[in-house]
């Protein structure tokens, strides 16, 4: 079928209900696709089998008229899924040879879908990373390349670098990510697609490699908003083996969107303004706010006094709590073993070996802050500046509906750069930790190119549990941004 | 506070991860220019504020204490780098 690899998920979707393409067809179609994006280094595992497996039951449910919101739709797992029978890495050494024996409840919920699974894709290790540098299985290309300085490989951004690789580029139709502080929406406005990180609570945790177990959340990432309505309905939804995985019903995502935005009342928070930001992205902002003007949305200048102290506040607590969920990697269970003479060394030789640079720093910061006598100085004080951080949101939220911001302070900028400054490198995520901090859902929406020709995104915040407003207003953005331009590689 | 080689250490030992001295002084370095970054957080005025344990507004569910799982001997230990008779094993710990 002509122009397949142009489809949305949503018209994907419509051409296998018609008959147009089938299953199998699809799935080989994209089984191409990933082996044409080997460059880009996106997936860590590819599944073509599976994909097939899935494909053929697919293309059986559909037949018998029993297919699912996803059937047939061959999509990237981010590797920080456990998938039952499948490599699962977290992109780290020290889980080298680990092949779950369970399947992740979101993974689980998708298949059920319908979904058919292409492979693994790469990520930062254990999801620490805006650049998708610091994996043990080397770093993701990004399919775009900047008119200024073609020959530069950029960074897809990251954490989820592979997944938004393998969307921008055709290789997959969408793709799971998980976020922290940023590491669905961040790589989605690096590689002009669309990335929504849901509340927290909203899809389930369970069989997801763990990061700091308070902020993280899985989500979709997508090439339309619709196509992540679509996705998000799918994953969501409670669950008993995660006991912060929240009991609501799952509302339909996809009728949501579309509509004018009259009755909305869009913030613009001052305090996001920062310092040495681009003027391009200055200027991409305020388009942003006027086709949301356009869109029928009132407009309201907020505040949100703490967002300074985000970054800095999510770098204690994130730490924190991933120095105790990694403490779990001891050579004793699975993953990596380097022996050692005694049961002290061999933990210590097993961790040194199997833990990346950025992992070992974070994991010291995270036990340094954990530690007693600078429990309160830290740990205790960030948890209280967290609370005023969410305190803003939830005062923001008695004048406002939705807040529009930048996504990220920059476009996608080239492997290796700021690999040596690593503050420098945190401050990708300053639009998009607060978010995370307060637990709220955001989207990232592709609207505009840079000077030098590379995507940029504009990100929604929503009140908890309104990832329909949010989806709303990205599909305003959509909408108005018609953005159609496309990465100079293309696998499919 | 700045972090000497001895407090890099000391935490490497508490996150047990082998840390050669080598390396010591530059991890020194830049552990101290992130818990240099982070401490503009004691300007926050605090007084009163409780410390964030739920993101969500959300109460913990209960659940009746019954055994919902289990029997899983042999896949809990497949992923293990080295099993002897059905454990997991350590190097010798007691003489």
């Amino acid at each position: 079928m002509a122009g397949l690899y142009d489809l949305t998920l949503a018209e994907t979707r419509a051409a296998l209900a018609k008959g147009d393409v089938s299953p199998t067809e699809l799935a080989s179609a994209y089984i191409n696709a990933v082996e044409a994006a080997r460059p880009l280094n996106a997936f860590i595992t590819e599944t073509p089998e599976i994909a097939m497996d899935m494909a053929k039951a697919a293309e059986a449910r559909l037949a018998r008229g029993e297919g699912g919101a996803m059937e047939g739709i061959p999509i990237g797992v981010k590797d920080l899924f456990c998938t039952k029978g499948v490599p699962s890495t977290a992109g780290s050494h020290i889980l080298d040879g680990f092949v779950p024996t369970y399947e992740s409840t979101v993974t689980a919920k998708l298949f059920a879908a319908g979904a058919v699974m292409l492979g693994k894709c790469n990520m930062d290790e254990f999801a620490m990373g805006s650049a998708n540098m610091t994996s043990y299985y080397g770093p993701v290309e990004n399919p775009w390349r900047s008119a200024a300085a073609s020959n530069k490989k950029l960074v897809p951004g990251g954490s989820s670098g592979g997944s938004a690789s393998a969307v921008a580029a055709h290789a997959v139709l969408a793709a799971t990510g998980t976020d922290t502080g940023g590491s669905i929406r961040q790589p989605a406005a690096f590689t002009g697609i669309v990335g929504l990180k849901p509340t927290y609570g909203r899809c389930s945790r369970w069989g997801v490699v763990a990061f700091a177990s308070s902020l993280d959340q899985a989500g979709p990432m997508t090439r339309t908003v619709r196509d992540a309505a679509i996705m998000l309905g799918a994953m969501a939804g409670h669950d008993p083996k995660d006991s912060t995985s929240v009991n609501r019903p799952v509302p339909d995502y996809e009728a949501a969107i579309g509509g004018d935005l009259r009755n909305l009342r869009i913030g613009v928070p001052r305090e996001y303004r920062v310092e040495g930001m681009p003027a391009e992205i200055d200027d991409l902002w305020r388009q942003g706010i006027a086709w949301l003007k356009d869109a029928g949305a009132r407009i309201v200048d907020i505040s949100l006094p703490h967002t300074k102290y985000a970054l800095p506040t999510y770098y204690i607590v994130a730490p924190a709590e991933a120095s105790s969920n990694l403490a779990r990697y001891d050579g004793v269970r699975y993953g990596l073993r380097v022996d050692g003479a005694t049961l002290q060394e061999m933990y210590e030789n097993t961790r040194a070996e199997g833990f990346g640079a950025e992992v070992r720093r974070r994991v010291m910061i995270g036990t340094y802050v954990l530690s007693a006598g600078y429990y309160d100085a830290y740990y205790l004080q960030a948890q209280k500046v967290r609370t005023r951080i969410a305190e803003d949101f939830h005062k923001a939220w008695e004048s406002v509906d939705a807040i529009l911001t930048p996504t990220a302070p920059s476009a996608a900028f080239a492997q290796g750069e700021k690999m040596d400054d690593p503050i420098a490198m945190y401050l990708n995520d300053v639009f998009t930790v607060p978010a995370s901090l307060a637990g709220l859902p955001a989207i990232s929406v592709p609207a505009g190119l840079s000077k030098d020709g590379l995507p940029l995104g504009l990100h929604v915040i929503g009140r908890p549990f309104d990832e329909e407003t949010v989806l709303q207003v990205g599909q305003a953005l959509e909408d108005a941004a018609a953005f159609d331009a496309k990465p100079g590689f293309l696998a499919g | 506070m700045p972090i000497d080689k001895a407090t890099v250490a000391k935490i490497a030992r508490l996150a047990r991860i082998r840390v050669p001295e080598a390396e010591q002084e530059r991890l020194a370095g830049e552990l101290s220019n992130i818990l240099g970054w982070v401490e503009q957080l004691a300007e926050v005025d605090t007084a009163d504020v409780r410390p964030m344990t739920s993101v969500v507004d959300a109460v913990p569910p209960m659940r009746p204490d019954e055994v919902t799982d289990g029997g899983r001997r042999d896949e809990i230990l497949a992923n293990s780098p080295n099993v002897a008779r059905g454990f997991f094993t350590v190097p010798k710990v007691v003489e």
